[in-house]
């Protein structure tokens, strides 16, 4: 039996290695997503200051820290029975909104814009953000860059710190917004609506209004009727930051609606020997393996599922895309896994007029922004829409306040069921008979993962970047055959 | 005279040494124009084999970020050190062992139960867990060795230079960039920042020399803006630690964590933000003087946040 090793996989975000099996024929046998580090911070939390938990859980993800540190807060503020002021609220939301604009725009033009505006099969070389700016011109790459830039700049001003920040507390946050702040967010928030929709309009002219592309997005090669799960408020609107988990079957009916708090009766997670990442799953449906369908208990997260999850955006310019949307699919709920790009667009407009509107509310700038508790601690449950999908952390405490236990479900954790069976059946619908294996070829079975924009920091506690690609493949007695590209280990 | 051969790794980190290092914005075009980045892997197409086929020795510097936790980023560290003429450690955990260091509290074993046998939403009669070789239908997976204890890049490789912080902030990585393509690198062992002294120095809040008669926790109290966090009763870790950063986090009304590491000259920087906080403790009398160091509730995780690895404790038996 043949092998094919990708490993690690290129324009993610993190360590992640595939192996694919070809049978005697050379068609696909089976293909094995796994995740190769963990760092155990369930464990080494333990004894630690509740308190200290939003800047201890951070370093989970540096790429990802705001929401790590926003579920951690959101969970102090439960495990302390403390209300923070609307003000203090709002402020976590502006800030969070800002890095979504971020962390959407890093996603849709570095890592995955390559694919779709270079073409899959692009030389390497050129399917990169480098690429990308010499093809949309400078004036967009320029766009890109001063984007991310002054949403970063609120996110370091809000928070603290540009990456790690510090702000959160249970029952509020330490640092409030001045007016001459506030006008600057104002500013930004407008600049980066303008972005996200000149964002879809580049979406809608390079790939949309490619046949091929259109095609590739609709085929059954990266297609998936799974469940889908995400943050809804009290009008079934997308919310990053709060509200209820809801749940659609693949037929797009609701199948669950709960409080964070109740996720233990409605998630449970598998392990395999094989990866040291879980693998989530409808604790109510059951484990039935890698395989997609109303009986499987396989569910997905991330810009896709947040918006086959709820019922439309709760901002004017994104719920008119998000119409658009289900209108081009002619459906209800769009299960073409490719389709996440646009869906994460979509995300990033809505963001964006987050952010304005409450740049532009009377309470942002009020200095009332801490309730101090004071009951006594015991158990919390925080959940936001990190923005690869749903985050979930959960401590108890003793009566002092100190971690007794803690159990983190991370967003890209809930996709890894979803993201192993993408890739086995991009690899089954592509590689056929024995055909030589291209680098272009292997690319594409990377597109059907890195639509879920995975994020490994965040799932094993490794990290983000671009490693090169290695495929090995190997004859049944292990031989080395074939190889392309560049790895870092030796097999 | 030819362009310096640089190359930048990770390990055991998060990924917010990465974004720290794209935090320099502009001037990346100007390390661009003046290094010869020979392996990014957070930013440009890695080739691992051009490297692989260098003769020793050949880069000429590598920025080495995270911790050593398993076998691979082991071969990793060993394998880039041989390669280059100068290693840096950069960041807190190539340096301290940073927060994913406090796993030193544990082992693989006890990690291993709460990660795959007892968290709540984890089921698993069969109690399964990760292989470094596991069988499947179609043949045998492998994964890297998960170590009981995360070691330092130091503890694993000779390092030449530290560049501290959770992530370095974006001046102290110029700092170092900047001495590297202007060829001015300081003498050897240096940890690179602007300041050698505390946080303090850098820290606009007011210091009284006033002493206290309670630690309070952050969210027990409203702060006063301009004075010292520490003599407000907050273990600030500032005192005992490298400046540099500007002191963002005292600013934003938190106290200083202790990430740019121990100042110059000291090894143990818990230990050192231990007996400075014991210096502040107003009070002669052991019973009273007990009863105040009892609110500081997790030492470890206060005084070794991001240095428990490469301290004199190095790891709890467990």
């Amino acid at each position: 039996m043949k092998r094919i090793t990708i490993d690690p996989v290129t324009r993610l975000e993190g360590h992640g290695k595939i192996e694919i099996f070809l049978d005697d024929a050379g068609n696909v046998a089976n293909a094995y997503f796994q995740v190769p580090e963990l760092r155990g911070f369930e464990k080494f939390t333990e004894g630690r200051l509740a308190e200290d938990m939003p800047q201890i859980t951070q370093r989970i993800c540096g790429v990802c820290p705001e929401a790590h540190h926003m579920a951690s807060t959101k969970a102090l503020d439960e495990i302390f029975h403390v209300t923070p002021p609307s003000t203090a609220k709002k402020l976590r939301e502006l800030l969070y909104s800002a890095f979504y604009v971020t962390d959407h725009s890093t996603h849709f033009y570095i890592l995955a814009g390559p694919d779709f505006i270079m073409g899959p099969e692009a030389p390497v070389a050129e399917r990169n953000i480098l690429g990308v700016i010499a093809k949309v011109g400078l004036e967009l790459g320029g766009a890109v860059i001063k984007t991310r830039q002054q949403n970063h700049h609120i996110i370091h001003m809000l928070g603290g710190r540009a990456v790690h920040p510090v702000f959160g507390m249970p029952g509020g946050v330490s640092k409030g917004l001045t007016e001459e702040e506030r006008k600057e967010v104002e500013q930004i928030s407008r600049d980066s609506i303008e972005f996200a929709r000149l964002s879809l309009k580049v979406f809608d002219d390079i790939v949309l209004k490619n046949i091929a592309y259109v095609d590739m997005i609709m085929s059954d090669t990266y297609t998936h009727q799974t469940y889908y799960m995400g943050l809804v408020d009290d009008n079934n609107k997308v919310n990053f930051y709060d509200g209820k988990l809801r749940v659609v079957d693949p037929d797009g009916k609701e199948f669950a609606k709960f409080a964070p708090k109740e996720y233990l009766n409605q998630i449970a997670e598998h392990v395999e020997p094989w990866s040291y990442m879980k693998f989530p799953y409808l604790k109510t449906i059951g484990w039935k393996g890698f395989v997609d369908g109303k009986d499987s208990g396989v569910f997905r997260v991330a810009p896709l599922a947040r918006l086959n999850a709820a019922s439309g955006m709760a901002t004017p310019l994104a719920q008119a895309e998000y119409q658009r949307f289900f209108d081009t699919f002619h459906g209800k709920r769009v299960h073409h896994t490719l389709a996440t790009h646009w869906a994460r667009l979509i995300e990033l407009l809505y963001a964006a007029e987050r952010a304005l509107e409450l740049s532009k509310d009377p309470e942002i700038t009020s200095t009332n922004i801490r309730t101090i508790p004071t009951a006594t601690p015991d158990e919390g449950v925080g959940v936001v829409e990190a923005p690869r999908g749903t985050l979930i952390h959960h401590y108890t405490t003793d009566d002092k306040g100190i971690i007794k236990k803690a159990n983190l479900i991370v967003a890209t954790v809930n996709n890894a069921a979803a993201i192993s069976m993408s890739i086995k059946k991009a690899a089954m619908g592509l590689i056929k008979g024995g055909k030589e294996v291209s680098e272009g070829l292997l690319n594409r079975i990377e597109m059907s993962w890195r639509a879920y924009d995975p994020c490994f920091g965040c799932a094993t506690h490794s990290l983000p970047g671009e490693l090169p690609l290695e495929v090995t493949i190997r004859d049944s007695q292990g031989n080395v055959v074939n190889k392309l590209g560049q790895h870092l280990h030796e097999h | 005279m030819s362009k310096p051969k640089v190359a930048l790794y990770w390990a055991a980190s998060c990924g917010g040494c990465e974004i720290g290092q794209l935090e320099i914005g502009d001037k990346l075009l100007k390390l661009a124009a003046a290094v010869d980045i020979v392996f990014w892997p957070v930013a440009m197409d890695v080739k691992y084999k051009d490297v692989a086929t260098m003769a020793d020795g050949n880069i000429d510097v590598c920025l080495f970020n995270g911790g050593v936790r398993n076998s691979e980023q082991e071969h990793i560290a060993h394998f880039l050190r041989s390669k280059s003429k100068i290693m840096i450690a950069y960041g807190a955990c190539a340096y301290g062992g940073g927060v994913p260091g406090l796993a030193n509290l544990f082992n693989k074993e006890l990690i291993f139960n709460r990660v795959y046998l007892e968290t709540p939403s984890t089921s698993n009669e069969q109690k399964v867990v990760p292989l470094t070789s596991a069988k499947v239908a179609e043949g045998e997976l492998t994964l890297p060795e998960f170590y009981d204890t995360v070691k330092t890049l130091a503890q694993t490789v000779k390092v030449d230079y530290t560049i501290p912080g959770c992530p370095p902030e974006e001046r102290t990585t110029w700092l170092a960039l900047e001495a590297l393509i202007e060829g001015k690198m300081p003498p050897e062992g240096a940890v690179i920042s602007h300041s050698a002294k505390s946080v303090c120095d850098d820290c606009p809040r007011q210091r009284n020399v006033k002493k206290v008669k309670k630690f309070y926790r952050t969210y027990e109290i409203a702060t006063e803006k301009d004075l010292c966090l520490l003599e407000q009763g907050l273990l600030c870790a500032g005192i005992a630690t490298r400046g540099g950063c500007k002191a963002p986090c005292p600013q934003a009304n938190m106290p200083c964590t202790g990430c740019y590491g121990p100042v110059e000259g000291v090894v143990d920087q818990g230990a050192h933000f231990l007996s400075a906080v014991a210096s502040v403790i107003d009070s002669n009398k052991p019973d009273e003087i007990q009863k105040i160091i009892e609110d500081i509730r997790d030492p470890v995780g206060t005084f070794y946040r991001y240095s428990l690895p490469g301290s004199l404790l190095r790891r709890a038996k467990v």
